[in-house]
């Protein structure tokens, strides 16, 4: 593309107007209805669209786990025969080609775990000992391994995401309003540098630095740890602060810097002009009209992430023993544990269909002009 | 700085509506874009500085093994766990010596040549698998922002590749694609293809939904409204009026990007899927020093500033290219 | 209320006082307070039956306990028998085809009911049920049946004479079940009883109150336990993941944990760590040896698929006993050892490091001779004559693709090996594979190890217990991988040779122990410094860490690393 490319396109979008402060307002609500009823119709053509696609998914990850090359006897010792291999691969039910075993797994995901859910909930009894999905690893119902990992995930890689967009939001508004200052400076040059060292450094530079040498913090998190009181609560804050502060770098780093680029991109509209003109305060300016219009990469960025929450911190669960999702993950990766691996995966996959339906719902909210038709 | 903003481009011409439209545009000399791209550019102190080490790395790195001709795999035991030349200033016991100015590691290696050898092949897979990630990205993104009837389908495609595990994929691309990669283009060259193809294919998606949400809402402003009215192709509706104003976000990707892929192939090496173990990279030398920590503190530090500073410095020329590349910038 | 207190208090104090000053080696069951034990590879399960992995076995040997286990010299010991029966005591019948066992009298599970022979005769069962894939059903190999004589005896009868009876229920592969818990989970049935595989009902020192797979699961001394004063410890922690820095790192340098298990890490890291004085790493020997295998059949990608790594071609140079001899020749096993292992390593020219009556005396491959190989090369005809570097003969190049594992210090192997052979003219393209992939057995996969699409592969192998006939016997003719047998096998060499095959035979009908013993040393020697078919590099012990305030610990690589807990206590006060 050509300077001039940019420069005309700008120049065309200079009569822009300020969203909110635009003309006609009676229109407006009307207007609002019919938005409202396009996204409600839209909302619910692409909920039913994402069944196919999920489906479709499905298959996909299935055959892919199914090309891979991988054993799940690849973690016993060498010293157990081919044979007796041979068996216990069959006992797995490895034996049954994968046009068996891909419509079993539906049926246990769709049908009888949901069964499982109302009867524990209900007291009822549909699923009448029907097979689970179960672990190769573990021989237990992959779900209940599932929901005991959820715990520490949220705490310290939910958590971590938080902190880290709640951090990264300001850093980036201010960096663009006062850019090149040197709050701007030291934003960049920190998250920059944070995002570059990975995890399996800066997570062990922590431990030798607090729990080595300071001895402050504990470097293996305990997932058994109960906060009841006060004092379980501080003990549970020391072990998650380290996991913690190295999530929320990259996260905050990654978020800041789209924060940053989009509020520049749009503190140098005309409308921003106009609406100073107008006499309009400076901080409806920034964070009422820039700041809504600066949020679209902000909030595809949010909702990409969130997904990997669930799956993404492999490497610092693994550092501070966590031991969450992403461990389990790895773990089952590692083993070759196919039912585990695929139901992990294809949750992970329902939450990246629903996360990006939901920010594509955000952008019409934060963007009126957006159809959806 | 006087207004000079461009008016060569026909679009200038169409309808815009804008009363207060500066006549002077029309007056004003035409003058090479680009000089005024560089003039701006060279205003801005991060950007220099982000050029000059950049070339400075990339000299480093290709140049640099042509005078310092160690071999980065030649293994000398005795002279293993040597610290860098400047640690004889504070500690006159430490094992040091001119023939490996950063020390060497525990094999003996030299850590200098290891470098300089790591740093091509970061330096190249960074680059490739970010530009890769960025033309995928940015040309999805593009498509379905702008066609509707594109929207859907590329967009449930996006979320299939957001879904697939990558360690299974690597696998099958190994699997798949090793041996006819590796009897075609030779051992290092193919396995180089698998990685970068690997890194590429599967972090454009960021780009792709970022580009695509910019698309749509740029899509419904009056300038490409009134562009559409008097019927700009596509083409130029896309490359002229679109992509400009998804500059910034396209920017931090890159620059994102290059990091992550250069983590992500040391990533690889540690799970036994990037590169052999005799081919030193950045991020495995950092990966492999990490237990050394304490001891060898330079043997974390060499590698990492490499990478930090080359992201940094990335960073900085794409701050810089953003601010030049805008004419409000630059010219108002 | 307070009164209780104060009273358990002052109870407490009598209790405490005496045992302080004898170091608290005796004393009352649970008087030290919490063990913490950290396993960077977490159990999943802790049914030995249904996971062969070595952090199961080991993880649930802290729960359920064998007959008899052995011991750190690996003589065998008896835990829930009497003895240990032999010929002599006449435990075992004179012509080696029945072994009767007799437990204890009055043992009991841990949840009250009594031990008895039919729990016994029930993990058998259990274990040979065809449906169950139990996982250690090599170690009922040739079991007839298991009959119950009494209560507390049980006649294991075999359908040949078997000079080593000791597979079932003896170490820590093959401990008994309750009966009474597993009755329903027989079969195909197996993997249904997630509560019973995650917490069995057992005789050992700690009984289970929370498993979280891969994760980490506690337990609490067993009320039920046969020795009153032990163990000592109230509580158990059996923390997983992570990796081995990080679990070498919490129990010698911060001291969060009493015991870390199978620290495989560079010695310098080791030795780093265990300056900071709150620790101690241990190491012992076993059988795990470290070694090269040379294909003795042809990778060659030219080949048809289903035709490369077969014998039906044979290895273009590999073949050549000279080459590789020189290929051996070339190594500095004692330089790999210092990079690779430290006091974990001793360099080994056998196959059979151990126990000590099985190793050979074979110590001809201990010192590099590079010029040697050199000339050996030259002799059987292998010369650079276009000089870029690499000798040839008759248009071969010697070019070795050369793989292993993924793993630090195998890539630092590959690194020096590759190193001394280029110095003999000799050129190594190196290649690393996921170890999920290497070992797994997918004949999907062109990288496993059995498939063997390599000219030299490095891995280890040991074997169980202290018998190494079925490790032997794995070199047999046709017990190689190939396409016919799914590439399932042991054979990974395609090793051949009609002389092995009849001391194999002979070795499997002689039970005099000095006899086996000949035997054994001949057909190592034929594997290894003879025909130079397994090239081994290093016997690799075990090397763990444990707390410089825990004692009684006895690392024992023959049987579970955990195997005497039951004696470990807390050095000095009870903090």
């Amino acid at each position: 593309m050509s300077p001039i490319g940019i420069a005309s396109a700008i120049t065309a979008k200079q009569e822009t107007p300020v969203p909110g402060i635009a003309p006609g307002r009676a229109l407006f609500n009307r207007k609002a209805i019919n938005q409202g009823v396009a996204m409600l119709t839209y909302t619910l053509r692409r909920l039913l669209v994402s069944i196919p696609t999920l489906l479709f998914i499905a298959f996909v990850i299935f055959m892919l786990l199914e090309l891979a090359p991988g054993d799940p006897m690849a973690s016993m010792p060498l010293t157990i025969p081919p044979d007796v291999r041979q068996q216990m691969r069959e006992a797995l039910g490895l034996g049954e080609p994968w046009y068996i075993r891909f419509p079993l797994w539906l049926n246990q995901f769709f049908i009888v775990e949901p069964q499982y859910w109302i009867d524990n909930a209900f007291g009822t009894n549909f699923a009448d000992g029907a097979q689970r999905i179960i672990s190769f690893q573990s021989r237990s119902p992959v779900f209940d391994t599932i929901a005991e990992r959820l715990p520490q995930t949220l705490w310290v890689v939910g958590m971590s995401y938080v902190v880290g967009v709640l951090i990264a939001l300001p850093i980036g508004i201010i960096s663009a309003y006062r850019q090149y200052s040197v709050f701007d400076q030291a934003g960049t040059f920190i998250s920059m540098i944070g995002f570059s060292v990975p995890p399996f450094f800066s997570g062990v530079l922590l431990i030798v630095i607090f729990s080595v040498q300071l001895k402050w913090l504990p470097s293996i998190y305990d997932t058994t740890h109960v906060v009841e009181d006060w004092a379980s609560f501080k003990i549970q804050l020391q072990q998650m602060v380290m996991p913690v502060m190295v999530l929320a770098l990259q996260t905050t780093a990654q978020v800041s810097r789209y924060m940053r680029a989009s509020m520049l991109d749009n503190l140098g509209q005309d409308y921003v002009r106009t609406a100073r003109a107008k006499g309009m305060s400076e901080s409806v300016v920034v964070l009422k009209h820039v700041l809504r219009n600066s949020m679209i990469p902000v909030v595809t960025v949010i909702a990409l992430g969130i997904p990997s929450i669930f799956g993404g911190a492999i490497i610092t669960e693994q550092i501070f023993k966590v031991n969450g999702l992403g461990q389990l993950l790895i773990i089952a990766l590692q083993g070759s544990d196919i039912p585990m691996v695929m139901t992990i995966t294809f949750l992970l996959a329902i939450l990246i269909v629903l996360m990006n339906l939901i920010a594509d719902i955000l952008y019409g909210i934060l963007d009126p002009r957006i159809r959806y038709d | 700085m006087t207004d000079r903003a461009p008016q060569a481009s026909a679009d200038n011409l169409l309808p815009s509506g804008d009363p207060v439209a500066p006549p002077k545009l029309k007056v004003d000399k035409p003058r090479n874009q680009w000089l005024d791209v560089w003039d701006q550019f060279k205003t801005h102190k991060g950007a220099v500085f982000g050029l000059v080490f950049l070339t400075f790395i990339t000299l480093f790195v290709t140049v640099g093994p042509l005078i310092w001709d160690v071999d980065p795999g030649k293994l000398d035991i005795r002279n293993k766990d040597v610290r860098p030349i400047y640690m004889g200033l504070f500690d006159s016991s430490a094992k040091v010596s001119w023939g490996n100015p950063m020390g060497t590691d525990n094999l003996g290696r030299d850590i200098m040549a290891n470098i300089m050898q790591g740093g091509r092949i970061s330096l190249a897979v960074g680059w490739t698998a970010m530009v890769l990630a960025l033309l995928l990205g940015t040309t999805i993104g593009v498509l379905a922002g702008y066609f509707r009837r594109l929207d859907g389908l590329l967009m449930r495609f996006t979320d299939l590749v957001l879904a697939l595990p990558l360690l299974p994929l690597l696998l099958v691309m190994m699997l798949l694609f090793r041996d006819p990669l590796r009897a075609a283009f030779g051992p290092e060259n193919g396995i180089f293809i698998l990685i970068v193809t690997g890194i590429g294919i599967t972090s454009w998606m960021q780009t792709a939904r970022i580009v695509r949400g910019d698309v749509i809402a740029l899509k419904e402003r009056e300038f490409v409204l009134a562009a559409r009215s008097i019927g700009t192709p596509a083409r130029r509706m896309i490359t002229r009026h679109l992509l400009p104003n998804v500059l910034s976000p396209i920017m931090v990707s890159a620059t994102l990007g290059l990091a992550t892929a250069i983590i992500t192939e040391s990533a690889l090496s540690f799970l036994g899927l990037g590169f052999p173990s005799d081919f030193p990279t950045w991020g495995k030398i950092l990966f492999d020093s990490v237990d050394r920590m304490t001891a060898f503190p330079e043997r974390v530090i060499w590698p990492g500033l490499a990478i930090s500073l080359t992201v940094l410095s990335v960073n900085y020329i794409g701050d810089g290219l953003r601010d030049a590349l805008d004419p409000r910038i630059r010219g108002l | 209320m307070k009164l209780k207190t104060a009273l358990m208090g002052a109870a407490a104090c009598v209790a405490l006082a005496p045992m302080a000053f004898a170091d608290a080696h005796e004393g009352e069951r649970a008087r030290d307070g919490e063990l913490k034990i950290i396993y960077w590879q977490a159990p999943s399960i802790l049914n030995p039956y249904l996971s062969g992995g070595t952090k199961e076995i080991e993880a649930a040997s802290l729960v359920i306990e064998p007959l008899g286990r052995y011991n750190e010299t690996g003589a065998p010991v008896p835990f829930l028998a009497q003895e240990i029966p032999t010929v002599a005591n006449g435990g075992v019948s004179e012509d080696l085809t029945q072994i009767t066992w007799k437990l204890k009298e009055g043992l009991v599970w841990s949840d009250g009911t009594p031990v008895t022979s039919a729990d016994v005769k029930f993990t058998a069962d259990y274990c040979m049920d065809p449906e169950g894939g139990c996982a250690q059903l090599a170690k009922f190999d040739g079991v007839e049946n298991v009959e119950i004589v009494d209560d507390l005896t049980v006649t294991v009868t075999f359908d040949k004479p078997t000079p080593n009876p000791y597979g079932p229920f003896m170490g820590g592969q093959s401990p008994i079940i309750q009966a009474a818990q597993f009755a329903e989970c027989t079969g195909a049935r197996a993997p249904e009883c997630t509560d019973a595989n995650f917490m069995p009902i057992g005789t050992g020192p700690f009984v289970v109150t929370e498993f979280r797979t891969n994760d980490v699961w506690t337990g609490v001394a067993n009320e039920n336990y046969r020795d009153p004063n032990k163990p000592a410890f109230a509580s158990l922690t059996f923390k997983g993941g992570g990796d081995a820095t990080a679990a070498g790192r919490s129990v010698l340098e911060t001291g969060e944990f009493d015991y870390a298990w199978n620290l495989q890490l560079a010695p310098d890291v080791i030795a780093s760590m265990a300056e900071a004085g709150v620790g101690t790493p241990v190491s012992a020997f076993g059988t795990l040896v470290e070694r090269l295998e040379m294909n003795l059949t042809n990778p060659s990608p030219d080949l048809a698929e289903g035709e490369r790594s077969t014998v039906a071609h044979p290895h273009p140079f590999l073949s050549d006993e000279a080459v590789r001899r020189a290929l051996s020749m070339a190594i500095d096993r004692e330089l790999l050892v210092e990079v690779g292992y430290g006091q974990a390593g001793r360099p080994t020219c056998n196959l059979v490091p151990g126990p000590e009556i099985y190793a050979s005396d074979n110590t001809g491959c201990l010192t590099q001779d590079i010029d040697g190989a050199k000339a050996l090369l030259d002799e059987a005809g292998w010369v650079d004559s276009n000089g870029d570097g690499i000798r040839e003969k008759d248009g071969v190049e010697l070019r070795i693709l050369y793989q292993t594992s993924t793993n630090a210090v195998r890539q630092d192997f590959q690194a020096l090996i590759k190193e001394w052979w280029s110095e003999i003219g000799v050129e190594t393209e190196l290649r690393n594979i996921d170890a999920s992939v290497f070992f797994g057995g997918d004949p999907g996969s062109p990288d496993t190890f059995q498939k063997f699409y390599a000219d030299v592969e490095m891995y280890a192998n040991n074997f169980d217990g202290t018998d190494p006939q079925p490790y032997l016997a794995m070199y047999r003719c046709g017990n190689e991988p190939k396409p016919d047998s799914q590439w399932q096998g042991e054979n990974i060499n395609r090793f051949c040779d009609p002389a092995y095959d009849a001391l194999i035979d002979e070795l499997a009908q002689t039970a005099d122990i000095a006899q086996r013993a000949e035997l054994a040393k001949q057909m190592n020697d034929m594997l290894t410094k003879d025909s130079m078919t397994i090239v081994p590099l290093v016997d690799r012990g075990r090397v763990s860490a444990h707390a410089n305030s825990l004692g009684g610990v006895i690392l024992n690589t023959w049987d579970s690393e955990l195997w005497n807990v039951s004696d470990w206590y807390r050095i000095g006060d009870n903090r």
